[in-house]
């Protein structure tokens, strides 16, 4: 098949959203939280490990016809704080985000203290994003205790 | 107040903890107050304690208070006789029972609950401990105990030993006395030292503290010892359990140097920590501490109830 094109052109989006500049270990975290498994709706790309100059190497997802609301964007910043969410119409970004730890999250990441309240009784986590010695660390409203690698609450999403 | 539920003791600020400090004196030198009508300070009061975990004597003491100051007592001491046994949720027991009463006292074995019951519940809710988490009347009935003993809580030099890693009556006390330039001692074994985060908070504060592994001979310049528990199940090695825990056993004859006003305290139950002829000498202050329970409740009863600003 010589002289054929052998790379495989992403699609550019019309209308929808990119994530860009996604820590690759940060990916999966990311699809799972904010329901793109579940999504059997919007045209999405995902891709993994490209090369990124400012990275090295990177996660990209872009989504057709659906824009993140803003507790979502804060979820993503939980994980990936460098990321970038692009709003694009007719094909043209009309607007760039950077992501911005926020300083509550409520409702989707697991207390890792297995006696809070929150591991036994259907309650809603919440947590104060603090920083612990340079790293962004959650403190539980409820046990007060400190989660670092947060999971995802898994009945909650 | 903008919580009127005390679940952490960081829930007071600086002057309500002083504040909470004027009002158990004035209960202990009048413990029959009455209103400006003739009524006891909480009659016509209906005040729930809810153990969900047993602790005969914390419920015992809040029921003191509660007696004394003329309110009235529903309750369980235990969870079984319950809907909980049945399932209920902790949200939908609260929901019922905040409609039952004015004021809710709970125990808890989860971390965090009584902290969900304030919010679910439409009264003011105390914290009587939740798990290993808080128990902060206990910190307010320790500082109590100080600043009666001691004439004040600003400067004094306090000295914890024991299990500094788990026990959760120091770390809420170191909490509260970070607001009152202590200069704290820490005697543990290496196993169970105080965690980074607290010591990280004096840090901030700018407060001093010094860790030792003996305390045989550290004892001298110190306004109080407090001793905690040590637990076997805390040791992954039973052979450094049976090594470590006779050094943290407080006899008399170690008191010889000690400052006169020094005293001893225990959160109770000691299981051996103290030697039992450490009881009569005029240093050990744990069994004046239990009392002082009775007036560190009714003040915060009171505060919280707004029956006392």
């Amino acid at each position: 098949m010589a002289g054929q094109d052998k790379t495989m052109e992403v699609r550019l989006i019309e209308n929808g959203t990119v994530i860009d500049r996604i820590p690759p270990s940060a990916l999966f975290k990311i699809i799972n939280i904010m329901g793109l498994d579940r999504d059997t709706e919007h045209r999405m790309t995902i891709g993994t490990n490209l090369e990124s100059a400012a990275m090295g190497t990177k996660a990209i997802i872009k989504i057709s016809d659906r824009y993140p609301a803003m507790h979502e964007i804060d979820r993503i910043a939980l994980f990936a704080p460098e990321a970038r969410v692009n709003t694009i119409r007719n094909f043209t970004v009309v607007e760039k985000r950077r992501v911005e730890v926020p300083a509550r999250i409520e409702g989707f990441v697991k207390c890792a203290n297995p006696m809070c309240v929150t591991n036994h009784q259907p309650v809603e986590t919440a947590f104060d994003v603090v920083s612990e010695a340079g790293e962004v660390v959650l403190r539980c409203r409820y046990c007060e205790k400190i989660t670092r690698n947060f999971g995802a609450k898994p009945d909650t999403y | 107040m903008k919580n009127p539920s005390l679940i952490s003791i960081t829930d007071f600020s600086k002057e309500e903890i002083l504040r909470i400090m004027e009002l158990a004196a004035d209960f202990e030198r009048q413990p029959q107050q009455r209103r400006p009508d003739g009524h006891r300070l909480l009659e016509g009061k209906v005040i729930a304690t809810l153990f969900f975990e047993p602790s005969t004597r914390t419920r015992l003491s809040f029921e003191s208070a509660i007696n004394r100051l003329g309110a009235r007592v529903i309750g369980f001491s235990d969870a079984n006789n319950t809907s909980v046994s049945k399932g209920e949720t902790l949200h939908d027991t609260i929901s019922v029972i905040t409609s039952y009463c004015d004021m809710i006292v709970m125990r808890h074995t989860l971390e965090g609950a009584a902290r969900y019951a304030s919010e679910v519940a439409g009264v003011p809710v105390v914290n009587a401990g939740d798990g290993a988490n808080q128990h902060p009347s206990q910190t307010l009935l320790d500082l109590y105990s100080i600043k009666k003993t001691q004439g004040r809580l600003d400067g004094l030099r306090i000295m914890m030993v024991g299990d500094l890693k788990y026990g959760r009556t120091v770390h809420s006390l170191l909490e509260a006395l970070s607001h009152f330039n202590t200069e704290f001692t820490f005697v543990s074994p290496a196993e169970l030292r105080m965690p980074a985060e607290y010591k990280r908070l004096l840090d901030e504060r700018g407060l001093k503290y010094r860790e030792l592994t003996e305390l045989e001979g550290n004892m001298a310049d110190e306004d109080i010892v407090y001793m905690t528990r040590i637990q076997k199940e805390r040791f992954n090695d039973p052979m450094e359990y049976e090594r470590v825990k006779n050094a943290y056993v407080l006899r008399r004859e170690m008191l010889e140097g000690v400052k006169d006003t020094m005293k001893i305290l225990h959160p109770l139950p000691r299981v051996g920590e103290i030697a039992t002829d450490v009881d009569n000498d005029p240093h050990a202050y744990y069994f004046e501490q239990v009392r002082n329970g009775v007036w560190a409740r009714m003040a915060i009863i009171c505060y919280l109830l707004g029956a006392k600003k």
